[in-house]
């Protein structure tokens, strides 16, 4: 089981999660989004990690820890190549790339401060689209402007 | 045939299909003939102007008279329960009791989409902030097939600010339905948006800008001036620059063609010379009267009353 000692040696945790292949100047991002600072679990993270796929990569590991759906949707949006993978008894039971949604839910406020959902009690809804340059942006259901990455701010 | 009318608000240009525009178009048509029509019977349309727009309002306000409804609502937030510290939805939902549809204005950028999903009666959003205002681009489309005889291929010059003009957004979404070459002219600081012109290119049509207003009078079928806001600018200095920058003058003109119609969203400040306003092809006041046609067939397909 090559794999496994492999994953093993990445992880060394016992249970818990492994959040791997996050560009490295976005560790900083997802360690806050997931809200990390106030976990009371044990936390590691590193950055500027080799990788023969990215480059440089960052990796972050959380023992005890398993996230839902809710949670990896909003890594996506910083780190839309991370891989997930589940610890359960050093064991691997679970890994899979985080994958962006077509719509993004109530996590994400919307950059412009005249819609509707900044002023009335309006759940935020995005499609998630691409400009003609490929890059990622989310188009709010409501006021209908476009965001771009870099205006990202999690509720 | 009118399902997809029947019943719905009216939100966004988008949410209407080509044969959804072309069939309100056809109705418009129909009223501009005989615009009288008692058709609404006893029906209650609510007018809520949560902003003064008087001209928009009274243009709604007509079409409902004309077609012999009646009306309720407010002109402003200041007489209305909104000042009390409403909520939208409330306002909303206790309206929709008193009434059939509901034409609503609001500051808010997204509030009529908002108001259509918490509404149990359709919605026709009379302009939410800076979004989206499909009556009048609605009646710029009607302004156009009936000064040019069609849809499809035209050659438009729009005039202004690009940027934060929502009437030349919608309109250039909507013509990409039936193919156009649009033609921009506006300050560097007022360009059209690069969303709008993605929106151009996915309909594999064709857009050219410009800095000056002579570069498009003579291969323009359609010149759609607008107005450059002062309050859209946070330095004066840099309103001071620009406010003068195109003023269309009735000399202008000559170089155009036949066909040619100047158009306007209205009001207008300075923009259009007084002095176009007897040439022939000025066509701003007859735009304004089309838009009565547009909302009483938009209040008629929604009731399902054509
Ligand atoms: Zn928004």
């Amino acid at each position: 089981m090559n794999t496994k000692r492999t994953e093993l040696k990445v992880s060394a945790i016992r249970n818990g999660t492994v959040i791997d292949h996050i560009p490295a100047e976005s560790v900083f991002q997802v360690f806050k989004i997931l809200n990390l600072d106030a976990s009371d679990k044990q936390v590691y993270f590193g950055t500027n990690l080799e990788s023969k796929k990215y480059g440089k990569k960052g990796l972050i590991k959380i023992s005890d820890t398993y996230f839902k759906p809710r949670e990896t949707n909003k890594i996506a949006l910083v780190a839309p190549n991370a891989t997930l993978i589940e610890i359960k008894d050093y064991d691997v039971v679970r890994k899979g790339k985080v994958r962006l949604p077509h719509q993004i839910d109530g996590i994400v406020k919307c950059f412009n401060p005249k819609c509707v959902t900044n002023n009335q009690k309006v759940s935020t809804s995005f499609l998630v689209t691409q400009d003609h340059k490929g890059e990622m942006k989310l188009f709010c259901k409501y006021c209908e402007k476009t965001m771009a990455k870099e205006n990202i701010e999690f509720i | 045939m009118m399902s997809t009318l029947k019943g719905h608000s009216l939100i966004s240009i988008t949410d209407y299909s080509k044969e959804d525009i072309l069939k309100i178009l056809d109705i418009a048509e129909e009223f501009e003939a005989d615009p009288r029509q008692n058709i609404l019977g006893n029906r209650v349309i609510a007018s809520l102007f949560f902003e003064p727009s008087t001209r928009t309002r009274l243009s709604f306000e007509s079409a409902v008279q004309y077609l012999g409804g009646r009306i309720i609502g407010f002109a402003s937030a200041d007489t209305s329960s909104v000042k009390k510290g409403e909520s939208l939805k409330d306002t909303i939902l206790t309206v929709s009791n008193y009434s059939d549809l509901i034409v609503m204005r609001n500051p808010l950028d997204g509030s009529a989409r908002y108001a259509s999903e918490v509404s149990p009666i359709p919605i026709i959003n009379a302009g939410d902030g800076a979004n989206q205002h499909p009556t009048q681009c609605l009646l710029d489309l009607y302004s156009i097939r009936k000064t040019q005889g069609r849809l499809e291929n035209i050659d438009i010059a729009m005039v202004g600010d690009l940027k934060y003009g929502r009437t030349v957004h919608s309109l250039v979404q909507a013509l990409c339905l039936f193919g156009a070459r649009f033609h921009f002219v506006s300050p560097d600081s007022l360009k059209m948006p690069s969303s709008v012109k993605t929106v151009i290119k996915n309909a594999g049509l064709e857009y050219y800008q410009y800095t000056e207003l002579s570069d498009v009078i003579s291969l323009a079928d359609i010149l759609y001036m607008t107005r450059i806001q002062g309050e859209r600018f946070p330095d004066p200095l840099e309103y001071e620059k620009v406010k003068n920058a195109y003023i269309l003058e009735n000399a202008m003109l000559e170089q155009s063609k036949d066909n040619m119609k100047v158009l306007h969203p209205l009001p207008r400040v300075n923009e259009i010379a007084e002095d176009v306003d007897d040439n022939p092809k000025a066509y701003y006041f007859q735009q304004a009267r089309n838009g009565v046609y547009i909302r009483q067939a938009l209040i008629a397909a929604i009731l399902g009353l054509k």
